[in-house]
C-alpha cells in the first residue's frame, strides 16, 4: 500500500521539519518530558488518602455533598483496582495537554473573535484538527519526538485544542452589542474592552470550552497510550492485546471515572456567575431609603 | 387667531393668579444660561458602500428610499444641525427609524459621521484623533442607554464608577464618587447588589449614576425609560427632572414618547427621515407646527398646559374704563351701558387693571367709589396662564376673564366661550 502525491507531501513536510530543526524538537522534547515528568512524580507523591481528602473537599465545595459521595466511591474504586498510580500518570498528562491547549487556545480564540479574516482561516483550520482521526497524531509526533510521553502531550494538544478556540470566539462574539457600546462610550481602549467587558462576559462560553478541550484531551491519553503514553490507556491496551475482558473493562471502567470527575468539576467553574449570584442575595440590604419606590 | 410666541417669563405669577394644582410638579428649570455648549453642524450619517454618491443624490434634492433604491445607501441622519444650551434638556423626538438613535451616536462618535461637525466647547469631536476621543468620552460626554446595558458580572457600585475606573481613577477615590451618584439616585443601600438582581427601574437608576459619577459636561440618553412599564417611566422622569433642579446639566434626550418630550424637554427638535424638521419649545410646536408631521404627533396628547392666555385673549376695546379708583360709580354707568358690552375692566391711568364691573354692580353702589362696584372672584391671570388655569377661573365667575402682563397692565381678556370651546377641542382630540 503506497500513498499518493498528497500522502507524499504530508510525508516530506514532516521529514523535512525532523531533518532541518531535529536539535529544536529534541530541546523542547526533553524541556516538555521534563515538565510532564515532574506534574507526575508531584502528584504520584501525594500519598492517596490525602489526595482523596482533597478532591472529596473540592468537590464538596463546587457542587454539594452527593457528588461530593460520588468522588469519594469512584476514587475507592479506582483504588480498589490497583490502577491508582496509572490514574495518576493519565491526570497528569490531561492537565498538561489542557495546560498548553489553553495557553494556546485562548489567545487564538481572542484573535480569531477580532479578526473576521483570521477566524475564517483558523475554522478551516480546527475543522481539519477536529476531524482527521486521533491516531493520524501519533505518526509525526513519533516521528518528530520519538516515543513516550512528549508525543502523547503534543498529539493530544493538537486534538483537543480545537472546542476552546471555537468557545473562546463564539462567547467573545456574543456579549451583547450594547454593553460594548456603554464601553466605548466611557472611553475604553481596545485592551479595558477586551479585559474588562469581552472576557468576563464570554467567561461561561469559555469555560465550557476547557470543559469540552479537558475531555478531548482525557480520550486522546487513553489512545496515545499506543506510542508509549502510560497511564490508564496502556492498561486498556493491554487488555486488547490479550483480550482480556476483565483487565479491558476495569482499565476502562477507571476512564470513566475520572472523565466523570473531571467533567463535572470543570463545568461547576462555568456556573459560576449563578453560584455567586445566589450568595450575594442572602446579604441582601433591607431598602432603608424612602426614595427607593422601583 | 394667530399664536401669539411671545411668552412672559415661566414662574412669574401674579398675585391672586391662580396656580394649577400640577405645575409645581410639572415646572422645570428654564432659567438656561444661554451659551451653546454642544453645537451640531450639517452632521450626517449615511450607511452602505458608496457614500459620496449618495450626498450628489441628497444634493439634487433626492428623497431616502430612491437613494436607497439607486445606490443601496441608507441615509440614516441627513444634515442636521442644532444648538444646544447649557444646563437645557434637549428632547429629540422621532417615530422608530427616522435617525435619532444614530445622531445621538454621532454626537460621541459611536458611529463615525460622514460628514459634518460636532462642536463641544468648542472643539470639532468629528475629526478627532482616537485618543482626544478617548479623553472626551471619559470626561465630557456620558451616556445611558434603553436597554441600561449593565455590566452583569459587577457589582452596582463597580458598575457606576466604572467610567471612572476606565479613566484611571484609585479605587478608594472612584468609590468615595460613585457612592455618591448612588445615593443621588436613591440606590445608597444596593451597592453590593449584581445588576441582575435589581428591577428594571433600578437599573436605569444605576445606569444614570454610572454616567453623573463621570460629571460629563453633556449627558447622552438613548431612549433611556422607553424600556420601563409606563408607571416607573413617570418616575423616573420626575428623578430626572428632579435631579436637574439640584445641579443643572446640559442633556440630550432621545425619546419617540410626545408626552416625555414635553415633559421633560426644554426644547424638543423632531426628526423625520433623518432630517430635523423642526426644532422648539413645546408650546411653539403646538402652536405652530412646521406641518402636518409634527402636528400629528401631539394629536393625541393633552396639550392644554401648552395653550396660554396670550394666543387665546382679544383686547379690550368698548367696556375699558379708564379712571382713579376712588372715583364714584355713578359717572361711569352710562358709559358701560353706551357700549353694550355685559361687563366694564377697570384700569388705572398706568393701564394697571383693577377690577370688573356691570351696569348691575355700578348701579347699585351709586355715589360710592368705583372700587366698591367690583365683581368678587374676577381675578386677572398672567399671559402664560394655561387653558387649566383660565378654565378654573372661568368656573368661579360668569365673565370674561381679564388677562394681565407683568407689568400689571391689561393685555386683554379671554371670553369664556373661547375657553370652552377649546376644552371641548382638546377633549375630541
Amino acid at each position: 500500500m503506497n500513498s499518493s502525491v498528497i500522502g507524499k507531501f504530508a510525508e516530506n513536510a514532516v521529514n523535512f521539519l525532523f531533518q532541518h530543526f531535529r536539535g529544536g524538537f529534541d530541546a523542547f522534547s526533553a524541556a516538555l518530558g521534563a515538565v510532564v515528568k515532574l506534574l507526575e512524580d508531584g502528584l504520584a507523591a501525594v500519598p492517596f488518602v490525602a489526595m482523596l481528602v482533597i478532591l472529596v473537599a473540592f468537590a464538596l465545595w463546587r457542587r454539594g455533598v452527593v457528588f461530593a459521595v460520588f468522588v469519594g466511591a469512584a476514587l475507592m474504586v479506582i483504588h480498589y483496582m490497583g490502577l491508582w498510580a496509572q490514574t495518576v500518570s493519565t491526570l497528569a498528562l490531561v492537565i498538561a495537554a489542557t495546560f498548553f491547549s489553553l495557553v494556546i487556545g485562548v489567545p487564538l480564540g481572542i484573535w480569531g473573535a477580532r479578526n473576521k479574516r483570521v477566524e475564517v482561516i483558523l475554522r478551516s483550520l480546527l475543522d481539519f484538527m477536529q476531524t482527521m482521526p486521533a491516531f493520524v497524531y501519533l505518526i509525526p509526533a513519533v516521528i518528530l519526538f520519538g516515543l513516550g510521553r512528549v508525543p502523547a502531550v503534543i498529539a493530544t494538544i493538537v486534538f483537543s485544542m480545537p472546542p476552546v478556540v471555537r468557545l473562546t470566539t463564539l462567547g467573545i462574539r456574543q456579549v451583547r452589542e450594547e454593553l460594548l457600546e456603554a464601553g466605548r462610550s466611557f472611553g475604553n481602549t481596545d485592551s479595558q474592552l477586551l479585559w474588562k467587558i469581552q472576557l468576563p462576559n464570554a467567561l461561561p462560553s469559555i469555560m465550557a470550552g476547557v470543559n469540552q478541550t479537558i475531555m478531548m484531551a482525557l480520550s486522546m491519553v487513553v489512545v496515545a497510550s499506543m506510542i508509549g503514553a502510560g497511564g490508564l490507556g496502556e492498561y486498556v491496551l493491554s487488555g486488547i492485546q490479550r483480550l482480556d475482558i476483565g483487565i479491558g473493562f476495569e482499565g476502562g471502567l477507571g476512564v470513566v471515572l475520572l472523565a466523570i470527575v473531571l467533567d463535572r468539576l470543570t463545568e461547576s467553574f462555568g456556573l459560576k456567575a449563578k453560584k455567586s449570584k445566589r450568595t450575594v442575595r442572602t446579604v441582601k440590604p433591607a431598602a432603608t431609603s424612602t426614595a427607593v419606590r422601583t | 387667531m394667530t399664536p401669539n410666541l411671545t411668552f412672559a417669563p415661566e414662574g412669574v405669577l401674579h398675585p391672586g393668579a391662580l396656580q394649577a394644582e400640577d405645575v409645581s410638579a410639572m415646572a422645570k428649570p428654564i432659567a438656561v444660561s444661554g451659551t451653546d455648549i454642544l453645537k451640531v453642524r450639517n452632521l450626517s450619517k449615511i450607511f452602505g458602500p458608496k457614500p459620496e454618491r449618495a450626498v450628489e443624490l441628497i444634493k439634487q434634492g433626492l428623497g431616502r428610499n430612491e437613494i436607497f433604491e439607486q445606490t443601496g445607501n441608507m441615509v440614516a441622519v441627513n444634515d442636521v444641525s442644532l444648538s444646544v444650551k447649557a444646563g437645557e434638556i434637549f428632547v429629540v423626538m422621532g417615530l422608530s427609524g427616522s435617525g435619532k438613535s444614530t445622531l445621538v451616536r454621532l454626537l460621541n462618535r459611536l458611529i463615525e459621521p460622514t460628514s459634518g461637525q460636532v462642536i463641544l466647547e468648542d472643539r470639532d469631536i468629528a475629526p478627532m484623533s482616537t485618543l482626544e476621543l478617548r479623553e472626551v468620552r471619559r470626561k465630557k460626554m456620558a451616556m445611558v442607554f434603553q436597554s441600561f446595558a449593565l455590566l452583569p458580572n459587577r457589582t452596582v457600585l463597580d458598575n457606576i464608577a466604572y467610567g471612572l475606573e476606565v479613566a484611571g481613577l484609585k479605587k478608594a477615590d472612584r468609590y468615595a464618587v460613585a457612592r455618591s451618584a448612588l445615593t443621588r439616585v436613591g440606590l445608597g443601600s444596593y451597592e453590593k447588589l449584581l445588576p441582575g438582581e435589581l428591577s428594571g427601574g433600578m437599573q436605569q437608576r444605576v445606569g444614570l449614576a454610572r454616567a453623573l459619577a463621570v460629571n460629563p459636561s453633556v449627558l447622552l440618553m438613548d431612549e433611556a425609560f422607553s424600556a420601563l412599564d409606563p408607571l416607573i417611566r413617570f418616575e423616573m422622569q420626575n428623578e430626572l427632572l428632579r435631579l436637574q433642579k439640584e445641579e443643572q446639566r446640559t442633556i440630550v434626550f432621545i425619546s419617540h414618547d410626545i408626552e416625555e418630550a414635553i415633559k421633560i424637554g426644554g426644547r424638543i427638535g423632531i426628526m423625520k427621515d433623518g432630517c430635523l424638521i423642526q426644532v422648539g419649545t413645546p408650546a411653539e410646536l403646538i402652536q405652530s407646527p412646521a406641518d402636518a408631521y409634527v402636528r400629528d404627533f401631539f394629536r393625541n396628547v393633552d396639550v392644554s398646559r401648552f395653550l396660554k392666555a396670550s394666543s387665546l385673549m382679544t383686547t379690550v376695546e368698548r367696556g375699558l374704563i379708564s379712571c382713579d379708583i376712588g372715583a364714584p360709580c355713578e359717572r361711569y354707568l352710562n358709559q358701560l351701558i353706551d357700549s353694550g358690552v355685559e361687563c366694564g375692566y377697570v384700569c388705572d391711568e398706568a393701564g394697571r387693571y383693577q377690577g370688573c364691573v356691570t351696569p348691575a354692580s355700578l348701579h347699585k353702589s351709586g355715589t360710592h367709589p368705583i372700587r366698591e362696584a367690583f365683581v368678587r372672584d374676577v381675578n386677572a391671570v398672567p399671559l402664560d396662564a394655561d387653558l387649566h388655569q383660565l378654565a378654573t377661573i372661568a368656573l368661579s365667575q360668569e365673565h370674561d376673564v381679564p388677562v394681565t402682563d407683568t407689568m400689571g397692565k391689561l393685555a386683554g381678556v379671554v371670553s369664556c366661550r373661547t375657553i370652552l370651546k377649546q376644552v371641548m377641542e382638546r377633549r375630541a382630540a
